[in-house]
């Protein structure tokens, strides 16, 4: 049966190409569910939005913050797209919540059986480990580790997000409502908010558009990137080289035929390329303004 | 009486000194003494003694009675006719002419230097001696109407010289004409002659009895400088019915620049219609109204009647008595056949306009022009000549509207004063144009809008340097206020006015932060955001500090919603915040942040908001969380940024050999399915 699957992964390496016709395209292996799909492309807007507004009062001495922030229709309406998108990411982060709760309903027996089963998204001993491994295979002194589901690097992304939502939400909120939270709080605090959301801002977005561009899209094997959490598919042979722990246990399992589905139309994949592009080039025109303000015009 | 004989005999030996001109035959003998006037008159009560003089036949008559009730009758023949003095009596002849001096010493020292007087002593025989004007024995008080010089009489005695066809008048040199004529037709005339004022001025009242001199003279009564003293001798005050800035000064200090009273009301013929008749602008355009009349260096010298009719010098609505052209024109001489030959200055405004003189010559332009500036602009640069209008008639150079064209006509870009000009002005006009006020001015047509000329002022144009310039920084705040009154009352009770706050440091004033020419309405975008940057000039710090807050980042993006300086220290108002008056002092800061934030609340209004993490002994808890963040921030970019660095050589790797197997499976597939199994073996022994 692998056989006969590896056979077909070499077929499907490019997805665009044109198959002959009355040959079946080789199904793919499914990574994320529509609702993971659908919240990280609202993730997309929501914090491409919220970094593109943001940043043009952070780097309001610079002409380009001045020029994004009037081809949006000035700092007011920025502000309200800053805070709708702002509410989009809470949404993204209660939705997210939500279908955690449901996915122990549905899936598992008890929290405990989500959080510290094979497929947690937690930190465990075994990330440690291949963290070291890649350490090791880094400065050529080992092999590439045998990553599982999840990466070390993906769970501290995801992480990533949690502290982000935390910290920038929970200050954000407090310059959106300054007299609500001065009744129990000093006016300092606004200002210390202001400080930590910049900041915290600061952090979030230089690190997804630069790292996390690069250890999913950018790397050389993926360049110039990746589509599965667009996608939710991923070919077999990828599963296969990226994540070798869990395709094994797949295998091994014998259940590997239920995570496997026909590939996404040619249309859907095509507006996918075209939105992760536009995404993609935000992100990085933002990096490019961002040092430009730090370390050219920084006043 | 011993005593009146005496007398009677002088006066009858002065009679027959005077009259004889020959040899006196007398009978009796000659007394031992000097003879008495009993003893003249024995001869010269004779009605019929003459003596031969020059081929005439003079009468040595001597009237002993007039002698008697004469002002010297009580002296004898002898005080006057002293070189009879102890002579025997028929005396010989002719005796020495009386020398009145002796007596009246004033009198004569000034006639000996009079005209009359020098031309005796010239030997003129046409000069008058005092006998001529005064006569001899009969000489009676000047009060009395029957002397000579009494003042009804004194025209007709200077007239027996002076009138047309005398020897005089013919053989001497004297400018006037018809004077006698002239005299009695003039107001002094008429009223002496055919009203009978006795106090009407005579010949004498101008030109004084015994010290008449030319006009040329500067001792004379009637030279320019002294004409004036000489015509308020009776006209006291004439010079407030003229003008009241001459102030009676400047007739004496600067008679060269004022028409003396003769200019206008001209000597002999002051008539009291004279300016209704306009005498002398008429003598004027005989010459001027020629449209081709040309000077040497080829310049118009014509003049409009029109022009000058309409002009606010002679408009009846302006003017009630029109300004002739000698009163501006000054120094001519209606003797001359071309009365304005005479002229040596340019016409000096500053005689009538005398504030406005004074303060031209302080100013800049009175400056240059004292230095022989060529550039330098007169009155009439601004003003024009015969056709000046009153400012407030539109279709004057100098009505507000047309100010600004008429400043610019130097003062524009690339003319004469712009290029000469060092400072930090430029394109003022065309500023100006788009400023509040020549928007105000020009597009809008409110008059009363600030023109060039309400700031600098339109005579004492000075320099902002100048400590007495109106825009000089000490002065800008009362130059302004003349118009915002208002404002300066704020300002002067604000931290910024000089009157508050004493220190060396320069203090801002009303053009720091409006500007001068470029000033706009303050509630534009443009000078909304600007004024940030102008206080932050002085207020660095602070200014920048802002800049670190909300309020300033949405300001420097560009947008005026948020909290401007102005917004909570006031504008013309501000006061340090520790007094109870400033907008942020303890009382007033809520309500101050309630005009944006309507439900401030006092806590709410502890927000910081020139707060910034760089100051870490003002703001201690804002700049260790800074710095936290910032140390979070890079250990996280370092720690990713080393991972994926080091990653990159590895991942480049597995993409050489990822390429390597696809040609590999790109070859198996063209050589056959067979070879699959070869490729995968391989894939599987990489992923190991």
């Amino acid at each position: 049966m692998p056989t006969d699957l590896d056979l077909q992964t070499a077929a499907l390496r490019s997805p665009g190409q044109l198959e002959p016709e009355g040959k079946r395209p080789e199904r793919e292996f499914v990574r994320f569910t529509r609702l993971q799909r659908a919240l990280h492309a609202c993730m997309i807007v929501s914090f491409l939005s919220l970094a593109t507004t943001g940043l043009t009062l952070k780097f309001s001495y610079t002409g380009w913050a001045a020029m994004v922030s009037r081809f949006l229709g000035g700092f007011q309406v920025a502000g309200f797209i800053h805070r709708t998108a702002a509410l989009l990411m809470f949404g993204v982060f209660i939705t997210h919540l939500y279908n955690l709760v449901q996915l122990k309903k549905r899936e598992h027996k008890s929290w405990r059986a989500l959080l510290l089963g094979p497929d947690t998204m937690l930190f465990t001993r075994q990330d440690l480990r291949q963290f070291l491994a890649t350490m090791k295979w880094f400065i050529g002194m080992g092999p590439r580790p045998q990553y599982g589901r999840w990466t070390y690097w993906e769970k501290f992304d995801y992480f990533a997000v949690f502290w982000g939502i935390a910290v920038i939400g929970s200050t954000g909120l407090t310059l959106w409502f300054p007299i609500f939270f001065t009744r129990f709080l000093p006016g300092s605090f606004i200002n210390i908010a202001t400080v930590i959301h910049s900041d915290e801002a600061l952090l979030a977005t230089g690190f997804i558009f630069t790292v996390h561009f690069f250890n999913t899209h950018l790397r050389p094997e993926k360049f110039p990137m990746d589509t599965t959490i667009f996608t939710g598919h991923m070919p077999l042979a990828e599963l296969k080289r990226d994540k070798p722990l869990e395709y094994e246990a797949l295998v091994a399992s014998g259940r590997l035929q239920e995570h496997l589905e026909e590939p996404q139309p040619e249309i859907v994949v095509r507006t996918i390329r075209a939105f992760a592009w536009i995404a993609l080039s935000i992100g990085f025109s933002i990096v490019v303004w961002i040092i430009y303000a730090m370390l050219f015009a920084y006043k | 009486m011993p005593a009146k004989t005496i007398r009677s005999i002088f006066a009858l030996v002065i009679a027959l000194t005077l009259l004889s001109g020959g040899r006196v035959v007398c009978s009796a003998s000659p007394p031992p003494q000097s003879p008495s006037t009993d003893d003249c008159l024995a001869c010269h009560s004779d009605k019929t003694l003459t003596t031969k003089r020059s081929n005439r036949t003079v009468s040595l008559f001597v009237d002993g009675k007039k002698f008697s009730s004469s002002v010297h009758g009580s002296l004898s023949c002898t005080s006057c006719h002293a070189d009879l003095e102890g002579k025997d009596l028929p005396h010989s002849t002719p005796l020495a002419r009386v020398e009145c001096g002796t007596c009246h010493s004033d009198e004569q020292k000034q006639h000996s230097h009079s005209l009359h007087g020098r031309a005796i002593a010239r030997g003129d025989t046409l000069a008058p001696h005092c006998v001529d004007c005064h006569g001899n024995h009969d000489i009676v008080p000047v009060k009395d109407p029957r002397s000579a010089v009494a003042p009804l009489k004194v025209p007709f005695v200077c007239g027996r010289c002076h009138q047309e066809g005398t020897p005089v008048q013919t053989n001497r040199q004297i400018d006037q004409h018809n004077i006698l004529e002239n005299y009695s037709e003039s107001i002094h005339g008429e009223a002496l002659l055919k009203k009978g004022l006795t106090v009407a001025a005579n010949c004498v009242s101008c030109h004084t009895p015994h010290n008449i001199l030319p006009h040329t003279d500067p001792n004379s009564s009637i030279n320019r400088r002294n004409i004036a003293a000489t015509c308020t001798k009776c006209h006291g005050e004439i010079e407030e019915v003229h003008r009241k800035t001459i102030r009676g000064e400047l007739w004496e200090k600067e008679a060269h620049v004022l028409p003396a009273c003769v200019d206008c009301h001209q000597p002999h013929k002051v008539r009291n219609v004279y300016y209704a008749q306009g005498m002398a602008d008429a003598d004027c355009m005989r010459c001027h109204a020629n449209e081709h009349l040309k000077a040497a260096d080829g310049r118009s010298m014509f003049v409009s009647a029109a022009e000058i009719a309409g002009s606010r010098h002679s408009h009846p609505r302006t003017q009630a008595v029109p300004v002739s052209c000698s009163q501006c024109h000054s120094e001519v001489n209606v003797s001359r056949v071309r009365p304005c030959e005479t002229i040596t200055h340019t016409v000096d405004c500053s005689k009538c306009h005398e504030d406005q003189g004074q303060q031209y010559q302080r100013s800049k332009h009175g400056q240059l022009l004292a230095a022989k500036d060529p550039n330098a602009p007169s009155c009439k640069d601004c003003h024009g000549t015969h056709r000046i209008l009153d400012k407030r008639d539109p279709e004057s150079r100098t009505f507000a509207t047309r100010v600004p064209e008429l400043c610019g006509n130097c003062h524009r870009e690339g003319q004469k004063a712009a290029v000469r000009y060092v400072g930090t002005q430029h394109e003022i006009i065309q500023h100006y144009q788009e400023s509040i006020h020549g928007k105000g001015l020009l597009k809008s047509g409110l008059t009363v809008t600030a023109t060039c000329t309400n700031c600098h002022t339109a005579h004492m144009v000075l320099p902002k340097t100048d400590p007495q310039s109106t825009v000089n920084p000490k002065n800008v705040p009362a130059t302004c206020g003349a118009c915002h009154h208002g404002i300066e009352e704020q300002f002067e009770q604000s931290v910024h006015s000089r009157l508050v706050t004493k220190t060396d440091k320069d203090l801002p004033v009303c053009n720091d932060c409006h500007s001068a020419h470029t000033i706009r309405r303050t509630d534009e975008t443009g000078f909304m955001l600007d004024i940030m940057d102008k206080c932050g000039r002085c207020h660095q710090e602070i200014a920048k500090t802002y800049f670190d807050t909300y309020h300033g980042k949405v300001s420097r993006l560009g947008y005026t919603k948020t909290a401007k300086c102005y917004d909570c220290h006031g504008a013309h108002d501000i006061l340090p915040v520790a007094d109870p008056r400033s907008h942020l002092s303890r009382a007033n800061v809520v309500a101050t942040c309630q005009k944006c934030h309507a439900t401030a609340t006092r806590r709410f209004a502890g927000y910081l908001t020139h707060a910034t993490h760089h100051d870490p002994k003002k703001y201690p808890f804002l700049f260790w969380t800074f710095w936290g963040m910032t140390t979070l921030l890079v250990s996280t970019f370092v720690i990713g940024g080393m991972h994926t660095l080091l990653w990159l050589p590895r991942a480049l790797e597995m993409r050489r050999d990822l390429k390597a197997e696809e040609a590999r499976e790109e070859t198996a597939r063209s050589n056959g399915a067979g070879t699959a199994g070869k490729a995968t073996a391989e894939e599987d022994h990489r992923a190991d």
